[in-house]
């Protein structure tokens, strides 16, 4: 399968701490790439390097055919990166279908035509009702997403990231907090959502990660000691010790 | 039926001043107009603090040096306001590019420091170099014109700023209504998703930025050209403090609360210096307008306009 995104030897140092000490990856098109790893082991760096959020120490990310190393954050999201946050990050004053139709809008700006209402903006909208449908939030578009449930409040996560019409999805902790239903419904979602994506997934959920993931890359601070096929991490002698302990050997 | 009072209110309120004007008192007439400019300045300082979140403690200096250009610019055969204004307003929206490119790489309480360093600067230029006549400030010789419309007539005077408040109020509307709104709401919500989502927050803070300072600019222009004086006062932290006060007081969020608060503001500061109502007290109005302040943020937490607010809610 294609790949769309390809890091390499991506570092960044916070004082003298490598929090990702050259770490290569790749994230291919139709393929779940999940990082597993203990608190502080850097997934979340990670995702912050790949979305433009934390500007690089070295390495380089190609997308596509581009060298994006040096893209800004929204340039990057603008291209077909979109990411969610493990700390749920929506707009909690406006109502659900506002926060997609806002994300949606990033890609039809043009802030100088103040004439136009953004309400009626047919475009964003249209995006934005395919979104939550998607993510299974279309029975709650017009309630104030600060109301929303927990787990609903993660499925409007997705929904704003969809809603950008991105290629690559970076998912940092998609099931985190969630209940047993909710998790099953994501993991649909996940699904569903392989075929046109690729995705990079961080998840403490470790039967969840393992029925989902293609590949598989484990961190321990900062620097990967294994990727690959799910099968073979289980059997990973060193991933054993390090992280996935006696319930998984 | 809320929505429509919200659309039909401000219109109604201009038509009602339009016909008025004529029927006015020179001193209630020149009250008005006062008020009308405070209300375009508040209104530009609500697009930054009410609609994108930038609490900016400097606006005074775009609004001192729209009244300064005007004052410089007018010379001593006076100009034409078809010059006067855009050169007020082009002048203001230059600084106001420079300090927000600078400031609006910090945030918080470094960004209202910044603001204030930079209207700082403002002021002294205009205080301590011979430029605008130092501290004593400079006068218009002779107010401009265009064509019939003169604005040494107290009437022209009056429909001028009232067309200038309708226009900065339109102006403001159709932005909140707009994408460009959505996206300067959704920067004050969240900063950081807007980002994620793609949006180059900093050019939408610094356009924001900018139309503000050129709207504070035109406030400006007019106030010089009412008054016929400018100063460095104008520039000062006391005037920049002032209107982030009116707009806090008037509630942040809806248009009208600026002009509400503008009104009050002016009405009260009014009421308290004058000794046929208040006595000996009229001496002392800072103190009364300012135990009527703490008044208004104890007892009305949301603004003057959350009135209105709280009792629709309930």
């Amino acid at each position: 399968m294609s790949v769309v995104v390809e890091a390499k030897r991506l570092s960044r140092t916070f004082g003298g701490l490598a929090a990702v000490d050259a770490v290569s990856l790749d994230l291919r098109l139709g393929e779940v790439h999940a990082v597993i790893g203990t608190n502080g082991a850097g997934k979340s760096t990670l995702v912050n390097l790949l979305s433009g959020e934390l500007p690089l120490t070295s390495g380089e990310i190609r997308f596509g055919d581009d060298d994006i190393t040096g893209w800004s954050q929204p340039r990057r999201a603008r291209a077909g990166i979109g990411r969610s946050y493990q700390r749920t990050t929506i707009f909690d004053s406006f109502s659900v279908l506002e926060n997609c139709r806002l994300s949606a809008q990033a890609a039809l700006q043009r802030p100088w035509q103040v004439w136009q209402s953004a309400q009626r903006c047919a475009g964003s909208r249209e995006v934005a009702a395919q979104a939550l449908q998607a993510a299974g939030l279309a029975d709650r578009a017009d309630r104030i997403a600060g109301t929303l449930s927990h787990g609903q409040k993660r499925q409007l996560e997705i929904a704003m990231c969809l809603a950008t019409k991105p290629g690559v999805l970076l998912l940092d902790e998609p099931l985190a907090g969630m209940g047993a239903e909710e998790t099953e419904r994501m993991l649909a979602l996940l699904q569903s959502l392989k075929a046109g994506h690729a995705i990079l997934l961080i998840e403490h959920d470790m039967d969840a990660v393992f029925r989902i993931a293609d590949r598989i890359t484990v961190m321990v601070n900062g620097a990967v000691i294994a990727s690959d096929a799910p099968q073979r991490i289980r059997e990973h002698p060193q991933v054993v010790t390090a992280y996935l302990g006696e319930a998984h050997s | 039926m809320k929505a429509n009072l919200n659309h039909w209110l401000p219109l109604v309120c201009a038509l009602v001043l339009a016909v008025l004007g004529p029927l006015l008192s020179p001193y209630v007439s020149d009250l008005v107009v006062k008020v009308m400019i405070l209300s375009i300045f508040a209104l530009s300082l609500e697009l930054l603090v009410g609609m994108t979140g930038l609490v900016s403690l400097g606006h005074a200096a775009f609004y001192g040096i729209g009244a300064y250009a005007t004052v410089l610019g007018s010379g001593k055969e006076g100009g034409s306001i078809a010059l006067l204004l855009p050169l007020a307003m082009g002048s203001a929206a230059a600084y106001a590019l420079a300090v927000g490119a600078l400031s609006l790489r910090t945030r918080g309480v470094y960004f209202i420091m910044v603001t204030l360093a930079f209207a700082q600067m403002a002021f002294f230029v205009f205080h301590d170099t011979a430029l605008g006549g130092g501290s004593d400030g400079i006068y218009m010789y002779i107010r401009p014109a265009l064509g019939a419309l003169d604005m040494e007539n107290r009437y022209t005077q009056f429909y001028v700023v009232l067309v200038a408040l309708a226009a900065t109020y339109g102006l403001l509307a159709l932005i909140r209504r707009s994408r460009f709104g959505a996206a300067l709401a959704g920067i004050r919500v969240n900063e950081q998703r807007m980002r994620a989502a793609g949006f180059p927050v900093y050019g939408y803070k610094l356009a924001a930025f900018v139309i503000a300072g050129a709207l504070a600019g035109l406030a400006g222009a007019l106030f010089a050209i009412q008054d016929g004086v400018v100063n460095p006062e104008l520039l000062s932290w006391h005037e920049s403090g002032a209107v982030l006060l009116m707009i806090i007081l008037g509630g942040l969020g809806p248009l009208r609360g600026a002009i509400v608060c503008a009104v009050a503001f002016t009405l009260l500061k009014e009421l308290f210096a004058s000794e046929g109502l208040v006595g000996p007290l009229a001496a002392h109005w800072q103190m009364t307008l300012g135990f009527t302040i703490i008044a208004f943020v104890a007892l009305l937490p949301r603004g003057i306009v959350g009135i209105r607010l709280r009792r629709g809610a309930a």
